[in-house]
């Protein structure tokens, strides 16, 4: 058995669904529990081959809903444990994430967004954003990457896993099918030899010596008599949460101190509006670029210091105004006027970006 | 508080702090789960059991004992513990759930988990009926039985036939398997079936099922004589008690 998976840095030309494999290799994850749903497949196939050569583990489930408990099992038994879905799948893992939203467990999801609503298509959108930010019956206490590039997937599943672990809130890598499937290049690298902690993992149960008689038992449980028992848990969790949310938000800004437009995208959807920002600053026009990589928490200071200054922000996402949602409840009671360019379920090009700048400057 | 004077005899795992437990009177979770306290203090087995309790009246056992436990949802507590048990082979995992949780909501879950043979121990509390929400129909009600949503009793023809659980387990698993069916009007039977179904997953033969014939006075709407009645004569007759599958052992004549 070889010992370390990664060593020194490499320079590979990969899908993005095995960069995930080796990220998750690289943050020395333990065990992916998981279930096939295109566009995510590749994950499971690309660990299932490296895991036995680590000795990690792996658990093909009858479904998402079995995916996301057995993974729950896995973090509460001390491992560092995740597994990746899309789609309708996402939907069903919405309930074992309420579940670890309710009791902190730091559980890591990689979604490879597909077209909805319903089965879609299995390429491509960002028509996850809501639920993967705020799906369950809770309030959305979960940390959402929103990656745009390999590099990406790479850093941020391997910082998903340190986020889990240090804040214990679910933890997702938000991805697309364009990002999973496509082939690009990009370093691998072994995260400690670049001087990077790894958090470690704690087992939930199973601590040692006999409960009732060397330490208390771990009950652990996600249900309350009374709405003021609730309440005082919940208000504990999101105190939390107000504390550690500018900490843990990033998000990436190009001219934006001069600019009038703002164009404002998240995802595979920024990489065009970078590109089109940057073609049209080359050009002389007062145009800007702000790309949340944080969807949960939103950079929301840094987003309204751009806001204030600009004198409109034009949205672009692969939906219908779900990233659109987030940012206006952000941006609420300001005047800066927000102009959509929402293409639900299809890619959107650099050159559509520019010349819609164009009408609007 | 004034304590009793006497105390009823209680297995050491039991956590005495939460008792009196929160089950309704006349209710068989207490029974089933002494049961199961015992099975565990006689396998010395407290400092490395895991208890999973689901949605419904099981999850009032989740500080039960003095054991890790994990309150799960509805039907979830099989894969819960099959994910522990996948990451920490060296724990005992129990998974405890009535019958709305194992053969409706989390039926999927336990089929598979069944199939896959997990090392893990589901035992399964059949009360004819879903108890927490009040009464309902589920899988395990008997033909003409009254239940909130078979108000005049239920009917085959619409609603099928009752759930046979470890009959099912038993035709889906390996060998390696062990089922059967207790009843909590036979404790010590009961007892024994959870030390072997325990002792399957400890020696690492497969997996293990109990099915629990219980008790719900409060929606059955019984007195304890008419409780007893169909605890100890109804029930069995559909239901059959005993060991269903065992699995073969050394010295069992099959070396």
């Amino acid at each position: 058995m070889a010992d370390e998976p990664l060593t020194g840095e490499k320079r590979v030309f990969m899908t993005g669904n095995e960069v995930v494999a080796w990220a998750a290799l690289a943050a020395q994850a333990d065990i992916m529990y998981g279930y096939p749903i295109t566009p995510q497949n590749e994950v499971m196939h690309y660990w299932t081959r490296l895991a036995p050569k680590y000795n990690k583990g792996f658990l093909q489930t009858e479904d998402e809903l079995s995916a996301g408990f057995t993974t729950i099992g896995g973090v509460m038994a001390g491992k560092k444990a995740f597994t990746a879905t899309a789609g309708p799948g996402n939907i069903l893992m919405q309930e074992p994430v309420a579940m670890a939203e309710a009791m902190r467990l730091p559980v890591v999801v990689v979604i490879m967004q597909r077209g909805g609503p319903s089965t879609g298509t299995v390429i491509y959108s960002q028509q996850e954003v809501m639920l993967t930010a705020f799906g369950g019956n809770g309030e959305g206490l979960r940390v959402v990457y929103s990656t745009a590039t390999h590099q990406e997937l790479f850093d941020y599943t391997i910082k998903a896993f340190n986020t889990a672990w240090r804040y214990r809130f679910p933890t997702f890598v938000l991805a697309d099918g364009y990002q999973g499937k496509m082939r690009e290049p990009l370093t691998i690298y072994n995260p400690v030899e670049r001087g990077l902690e790894l958090v470690p993992p704690e087992p939930y149960v199973g601590r040692p010596g006999t409960p009732g008689v060397d330490r208390p038992p771990g009950h652990f449980r996600n249900t309350y008599n009374v709405e003021e028992e609730l309440n005082e848990v919940l208000r504990g969790h999101i105190a939390d949460w107000e504390r550690v949310a500018e900490e843990i938000a990033e998000h990436e800004a190009l001219g934006t101190e001069d600019a009038k437009l703002v164009v404002v995208a998240h995802g595979v959807v920024a990489r065009a509006a970078k590109e089109a920002v940057q073609e049209l600053r080359a050009e002389g026009l007062p145009v800007g670029y702000f790309r949340p990589i944080t969807l949960r928490p939103l950079p929301s200071a840094a987003l309204l210091a751009v806001a204030r200054q600009a004198e409109k922000l034009l949205v672009v996402e692969s939906a219908y105004g779900q990233f659109g949602r987030l940012l206006r409840e952000a941006l609420y009671g300001l005047t800066v006027e927000m102009v959509p360019l929402y293409k639900p379920g299809v890619g959107v090009t650099p050159e559509e970006v520019v010349a819609r700048c164009r009408e609007i400057v | 508080m004034a304590m009793p004077l006497v105390q009823p005899p209680m297995p050491n795992s039991w956590r005495r702090e939460t008792k009196p437990h929160k089950f309704c009177p006349g209710c068989g979770h207490g029974i089933a789960l002494r049961a199961l306290g015992y099975a565990i203090d006689d396998l010395g087995i407290q400092d490395r059991l895991v208890f999973g309790c689901d949605i419904g009246c099981s999850l009032l056992a989740w500080d039960f004992f003095n054991v890790d436990t994990v309150q799960t949802h509805h039907g979830r507590t099989t894969p819960v513990m099959t994910g522990i048990k996948r990451a920490r082979p060296e724990l005992i995992c129990v998974a405890y759930m009535g019958d709305g949780g194992g053969y409706a909501i989390g039926a999927q879950h336990l089929v598979n988990a069944a199939v896959r043979n997990e090392k893990i121990t589901v035992i399964l509390v059949n009360n004819t009926q879903y108890g927490m929400t009040g009464g309902q129909m589920a899988p395990t009600t008997l033909p003409g039985q009254k239940t909130e949503t078979t108000p005049y009793g239920r009917d085959p023809e619409l609603t099928g036939m009752p759930m046979r659980g470890p009959e099912m387990v038993a035709a889906i698993t390996e060998d390696g398997a062990y089922v059967a069916r207790g009843t909590v009007s036979k404790p010590r039977q009961l007892r024994k079936m959870f030390i072997r179904a325990l002792q399957n997953q400890i020696e690492g033969r497969g997996f293990a099922f109990v099915e629990v014939l219980s008790t719900c006075p409060t929606n059955w709407r019984t007195n304890a004589e008419e409780t007893w009645q169909l605890l100890e004569a109804e029930m069995p007759k559909y239901f059959h008690i005993g060991e269903i599958k065992v699995p073969l052992v050394k010295g069992d004549g099959d070396d």
